[in-house]
Formats: structure tokens, sequence, C-alpha cells
């Protein structure tokens, strides 16, 4: 704050402020209109969705909780075995991408050989591939292999989503002073008790950043797992209404809402107990991808 | 960026005592990721470059066809349509989205009560998958386009707007964020020093704020047109690409973008699987000219600094 400013200067500011207050208060109210929309009309009966959108729920249009129960039976896939797929697939991936990227950013950032250069840039590389680019082949390598289950996807999670991680987290473990695991070396440490007890704590903020990224990524993620994945055994929640949805003719809006609802509803509870470390992680993301 | 700090690399690299014992255990450390790297996108890479110049119904059954995909892929006119589309979408999109974001992130940063409610409260869209957005969003649209007898798939322009309202909605609050990080990484003194020389605030937010800003500006952009192109869920969610419309024989998904237009000319019919795989080898090419576009940029920047 300037010096020179005289109270009544202070007094403007702090009226302006307040009225600046209201106005973003109002403008959030407004951002989250679509999801209380949808809360609404998972309420509602389906003719009063086409026809009302914008309405509350009334007398003859409240449907209590029938949506959902129709919504988690509807078709011939039950939602929540989608939803348990989605959580399955995500949880093991992270998982799987924080631990092997991180020892393969140790190793690439440590061993100065030719092949953890090449490897390096190849990661790099990975970054800028649109995903059609081997959309068509993966799927096909996938089957192949035997990697189209739920059990078993998260490997071709790690290997398209290995770039980005191991890029961050090589870039990370350059900036830590060697001497401490020399330091650990000269006691004795092995590589392996090295890794685990000195390098993995010293790496936590990154992965929580490389974690939050690559969960994100993983739980939204359609069109991989939609090639990827046996359709007819398993589906995830994207797949799921999407699948829904596109079976035109006899489309049970009622029902989707309800589910957009109960898949809306773990994102923002993940999002408003990580939610600093989420908009950090997706920042730093972002600054160096 | 790190990529290119070669200095520190040396020194980093200079130690044996670390350096022979994890080369040891190569098959512990590098070898899980980079199997399943080849497996996951080594290996489909080189064999979809391969088959963007063969005829092929499967990877294994192929025929050589030179360059014929690619000379049919310049000629279809819905990926030329697909492109221009993408193209119209990518510069309005990332100049709306932008603004915005600056201009909530200034306001936010200036010390009024409730920036953290605030800020948490745009970003939030920003986590909802693009399948789930683009149905909520056409129930919002189709909502208030009822009310004139029509939808959102049945007018180009509704499409269109449609998907960059959307995009929006998602896209400001991850912006913003970005936006926040550099403006208050703005010197304080040097604004200070504004203030006192007389600058008013106009001149002191063109002149000293957004000048410093300029990291932050050229990811943003750079991010929001590779947004763009690189957008398939929240384009197959909304539209799918209709309305469809004939010219010259040729059916038109109007408000396809290419991503979309790739994965149809793949999935549509199997003879047309070598032009879908030259699509995706051109669609390649350019989101990687943009992505290093934007390395080289971000890089320049950072050496001003």
């Amino acid at each position: 704050m300037s010096t020179k400013t005289a109270s009544g200067g202070f007094k403007r500011e702090r009226r302006r402020h307040d009225a600046m207050s209201v106005i973003f208060g109002i403008l959030s109210v407004i951002y989250l209109i679509p999801v209380f929309l949808v809360a609404m009309n998972s309420f509602k009966s389906n003719a009063s969705i086409n026809l009302e959108t914008f309405a509350f729920p009334a007398e003859g249009t409240f449907v209590g909780l029938d949506n959902y129960i129709k919504g988690l039976t509807f078709g011939n896939y039950p939602f929540l075995k989608s939803a348990g797929y989605s959580l399955l697939i995500t949880v093991v991936s992270a998982a799987l991408i924080l631990l092997c990227t991180s020892m393969a950013a140790w190793y690439i950032a440590r061993v100065g050989s030719a092949l953890s250069k090449v490897v390096y840039y190849l990661c790099v590389f990975s970054m800028v591939v649109p995903f059609q680019m081997v959309m068509f082949t993966l799927a096909r390598t996938a089957d192949t292999l035997k990697l189209n289950t739920p059990y078993t996807i998260p490997i071709i999670y790690l290997g398209f989503g290995a770039g980005l991680a191991v890029f961050m987290f090589s870039g990370f473990i350059k900036s830590i002073p060697l001497e401490i695991e020399e330091a650990a070396a000269i006691d004795g440490c092995g590589p392996i008790r090295t890794y685990f007890s000195v390098v993995l704590p010293m790496l936590k903020p990154t992965m929580i950043s490389v974690g939050v990224l690559e969960i994100m990524w993983v739980w939204n993620d359609y069109l991989l797992p939609y090639l990827v994945l046996d359709r007819k055994k398993y589906m995830t929640i994207p797949i799921h209404i999407q699948f829904l949805q596109g079976s035109y003719g006899s489309v049970d809006l009622g029902a989707i809402m309800a589910l957009i609802m109960l898949s809306i509803i773990p994102v923002i509870i993940f999002y408003l107990t990580c939610q600093k470390h989420i908009i950090k992680g997706v920042a730093a993301g972002a600054v160096k991808g | 960026m790190k990529l290119f700090q070669k200095k520190r690399d040396a020194t980093a690299l200079n130690s044996p005592l670390i350096r022979r014992p994890i080369q040891k255990c190569f098959w512990l450390f590098l070898l899980p990721t980079f199997a399943a790297f080849c497996i996951g996108f080594l290996y489909p890479f080189c064999k979809g470059f391969f088959l963007s110049f063969c005829d092929f119904k499967t990877t294994k059954n192929w025929t050589w066809a030179g360059i014929q995909n690619y000379i049919a892929a310049f000629q279809d006119k819905s990926f030329g349509h697909a492109f221009w589309y993408t193209a119209l979408f990518a510069v309005v999109s990332l100049v709306l989205i932008n603004v915005i974001a600056f201009a909530i992130a200034y306001a936010l940063t200036r010390g009024i009560k409730g920036s953290n409610l605030f800020r948490t409260v745009f970003f939030m869209p920003n986590l909802i998958g693009g399948i789930v957005l683009g149905y909520i969003w056409s129930m919002i649209f189709n909502g208030i386009l009822i009310k004139y007898s029509t939808s959102v798939v049945l007018e180009t322009k509704y499409g269109f707007w449609g998907l960059i309202i959307l995009m929006c909605w998602q896209q400001i609050g991850y912006m913003m964020i970005i936006y926040i990080a550099g403006l208050q990484s703005v010197p304080e003194d040097m604004l200070e020093a504004a203030r006192i020389d007389g600058a008013n605030g106009w001149q002191t937010l063109w002149k000293v704020t957004i000048p410093n800003v300029m990291p932050s500006i050229t990811i943003c952009t750079f991010l929001t047109l590779t947004n763009s192109f690189k957008l398939y869920d929240q384009n197959l969610a909304l539209t799918a690409g209709r309305p469809f419309i004939q010219q010259g024989g040729e059916v038109i998904k109007t408000t396809e973008m290419l991503a979309l237009n790739i994965v149809n000319s793949f999935y549509a019919s199997a003879r047309s699987r070598g032009v879908g795989q030259a699509k995706a080898v051109i669609f390649f090419v350019l989101v990687a000219v943009l992505s290093i576009l934007q390395l080289r940029s971000t890089k320049d920047k950072e050496v001003q600094q």
C-alpha cells in the first residue's frame, strides 16, 4: 500500500474491494449453476428435464430417488461395476506410474549413459504425440498382449503416460544435491535402500503433483479405455455414460442426470479434500509441460 | 526449461559412487518403465507411422501403398473442413479464455476478500471429464434452445458457440491458476516504483505487470491452442459432428474437429484405415510443431528474465 494514500483513499479502496467481493460472489454462484442444474434435474421426470430444464422440481415433476434407482440398474451393465473398474484402473495406474517412473527418472538423472539419454529424449518426445497417432496400433498391441482388462491396462497407462512423469521427476532429481545420496552410499546403502529411504522421501512434492495429474487424466480418460478394454466385459464411468447417451431413440435423461451426478460427487469430494495439492500440482505440471 | 540445462547435468552425473551401483540395478529401475514405454508408446508409434504408407485392415494384414493415403487425406473434404473448423475454434477460444482468465486472476490478486474461495470455485470444472461436461452442457443448451424449437445439434453456429462456452467454463480456472502464479511473482518494488512515479492503474498494468507475466501468457496461449487442437471428448459428447450436410457427394460433419475426424475415419469403414492413419500422422506433425514452438518461446522468455 502506497504511503501517500490519504485515509479517504483507504476507505474508497476498501469500498471498491467490498464491491469486487460481491461481484465475484455472484459470478461464483453463476459459475456453479451447471452443477446445480444437474443436481436439480436428477430429481425430475424425463419430460420436465426436456421442456423445463431450469424449473425447480415441483409437485408433478418431482420423482424422488427414482432416477437414481433407475440409473444404477439401467441398461444391461450395472453402473457400480463401471465405477469400480474406474476406481481400480485409476488407483493402480497412478500408483504404478508414480513408483516406476520415479525410479526410472532417478536412473536417468544419475546415470549419464547413452541409453539413459535416449530414454529421456524419447519420453520428452512422447509428450507432444497426440493419442490419435498411436491409438489403432496401440489397441491391437494391447489385444495381442492381453492388456485389455482393467487389471492389466495400467501397464498401457504406464507406457503412454511415462513421458510427463519421467520429465517432471528427473527435472526435480537433478536439483537435489548429490552429496546426500553419496553419504548414504558411503554408509553402506545399496541402490535399492538409497532409493527407498533417501531419494523417495525427498520426491514427495513432485509425487503429489504427478499423482494429481495422472489421477485426473486416467479417471476422466475416455478414448484409451474405450479402444483398449474388451467393451463387452468392462466399462469405465465415461464409457458407461457415453454408451447410455449414445444409444439414441430411448434416452432416459433422468437416469443419465442421476449418473452424471453420481460421477461428479466423488470428483468434488476429492477436489475439496486435496484442493491445495491439486491446484499446486496442476500449476507445476502446466509450467513444465 | 530443464531440458536445456546441460551444465548442471554434467556435475550431477559425475559420481561413480552413485552411478555404478544404480547401473547394476538397471533391470529394477529402468527396465519396467522402458518396457511399458515400448509397449504403450514406442512400438505403436513406429508401427503407426509405417502403416500410414500401407493399405490395411488389421495391423498384420497390410500391403504397401506409398503416399497414396496422404494424397487421399489431403483430398478429403471433411478433413479440410475439420482443420479449418478446428483452427477457427482454437483462435476464438484462445482469445476468450486467456482474456477472461487473466482478468479474473488480476482481480483475485488485488487482495479482495474471499479470493481463495473464488479461486476454488473457478477451478472446479477443470476436474470434470470431457464426456460428462459435454452432456451437462448439452442439457443446458437444449433447455434454452427448445424454447425456440431448435437444438444444439441442429445448427452449426450453436454447436460452435456451445463448445466455446463449454471450453471456457472448463479451462478458465486452469489458466487463471497459472496467471495467478505469474502475477504473484511480479516484484512488489517495481509496482511501488511505478506508483510513486505517478503511473495510473492502466499504465502500471500495461507497462509493468504484463511484461513481467509474459512467460505465463506464453504458456497459457499455447496450452489453450494445443488443447483446442487435441479436443475430442467434449466434441464427441456435445454434438459428435452434427449437423451433417451434403457437399459435392460427400457428407460433411459441420461441427467435427480434427481428432474426431481422425477417429471417425478409422472406425467408419475398414477400407479407410490407411487414410485415417495418414491423417493421424499429419495431425501429429501439426501438434508437434505447435508444441515445439511453445518450448522455444518459453525458453526464450526465460532467458530474458
